[in-house]
């Protein structure tokens, strides 16, 4: 029996829609972090981390893997590739802030294609339009009865962030949207 | 849908990212230990509930999760300003 190993699952494995207008598919595992730091230890912390925190919030800051999300005046969203160790780049930081890491809590989703905004919309009460919400943009939200977090990716293409638990009703709800978006 | 605009973000956002959440600048007495029963009753139980303009705190629950405070005409429920959590009731214009 020993060499039965369990294997590990994700929440949404082997789940993805493909439809020629738009595309609902898991994003890859990623290690994230939620980061709260007050407006004085900013410097800091990104010092650390090695990419600067964006005061502003709404906005995110990307660079390669890594994303940095403002979705407080000082709450940030750090989304890394799977297996970067971002609480432990924060190990030596003297000044004072709160580094959860919530890898696992958080799940993915990928929308992308021409009907990514109506898919979305389908439940967002953002206003999603180009030029009110541009690239790089972010924001925790509500999609149907769920809490999410949005970032745009591209102009046809979103990342929803939502808790593990909730992930099977934002997949299908965003499935179901997909069916008929509004082009 | 109603927006309300969030101070924080400073963006006119959907309610329904908001959360109502009392009546505002209510001062916690320094000597609670002290005061009487019924001085307690009117700062913990007792509300004005005016008809017409009221000052709130809401809370932008689904979004920053910041606490604010906005002046709203309960007659018309029309947001007439909304200012961060601890600056003091604005002045309110001529259209209120």
């Amino acid at each position: 029996m020993a060499d039965q190993i369990a294997l590990r699952r994700t929440a949404l494995d082997g789940r993805s829609v493909k439809r020629p207008w738009v595309s609902v598919t898991p994003a890859a595992p990623a290690s994230r972090l939620v980061l709260r730091v007050p407006a004085e230890n900013v410097a800091a912390v990104s010092a650390a981390l090695g990419t600067e925190l964006p005061t502003k919030v709404r906005t995110s800051a990307t660079s390669g893997t890594r994303s940095v999300l403002c979705i407080g005046p000082d709450e940030w969203l750090v989304i890394d590739a799977d297996g970067v160790d971002l609480a432990g780049a924060l190990k030596g930081v003297e000044a004072f802030h709160s580094a959860v890491d919530v890898s696992h809590r958080n799940v993915g989703i990928i929308v992308s294609g021409e009907g990514a905004e109506a898919t979305i919309s389908a439940g967002c009460p953002q206003d999603l339009y180009l030029p009110e919400f541009p690239v790089g943009t972010c924001c925790r939200t509500i999609l149907g009865k769920s809490e999410i977090v949005l970032l745009r990716t591209g102009e046809r293409e979103f990342r929803v962030e939502c808790w593990r638990s909730f992930s099977d009703y934002v997949f299908t709800f965003l499935e179901e949207a997909s069916r008929d978006p509004l082009i | 849908m109603l927006l309300i605009r969030c101070p924080y973000c400073e963006k006119d956002l959907p309610e329904v990212e908001f959360r109502h959440a009392g009546e505002a600048h209510l001062v916690r007495p320094s000597n609670i230990t002290e005061i009487s029963d019924e001085e307690f009753e009117a700062y913990f139980f007792l509300r004005q509930n005016p008809k017409g303009i009221v000052f709130e705190r809401w809370r932008h629950v689904h979004g920053c999760g910041r606490f604010f405070n906005a002046a709203r005409d309960t007659v018309s429920d029309k947001f007439l300003t909304t200012y961060k959590a601890g600056e003091p009731k604005p002045a309110l214009g001529e259209s209120a």
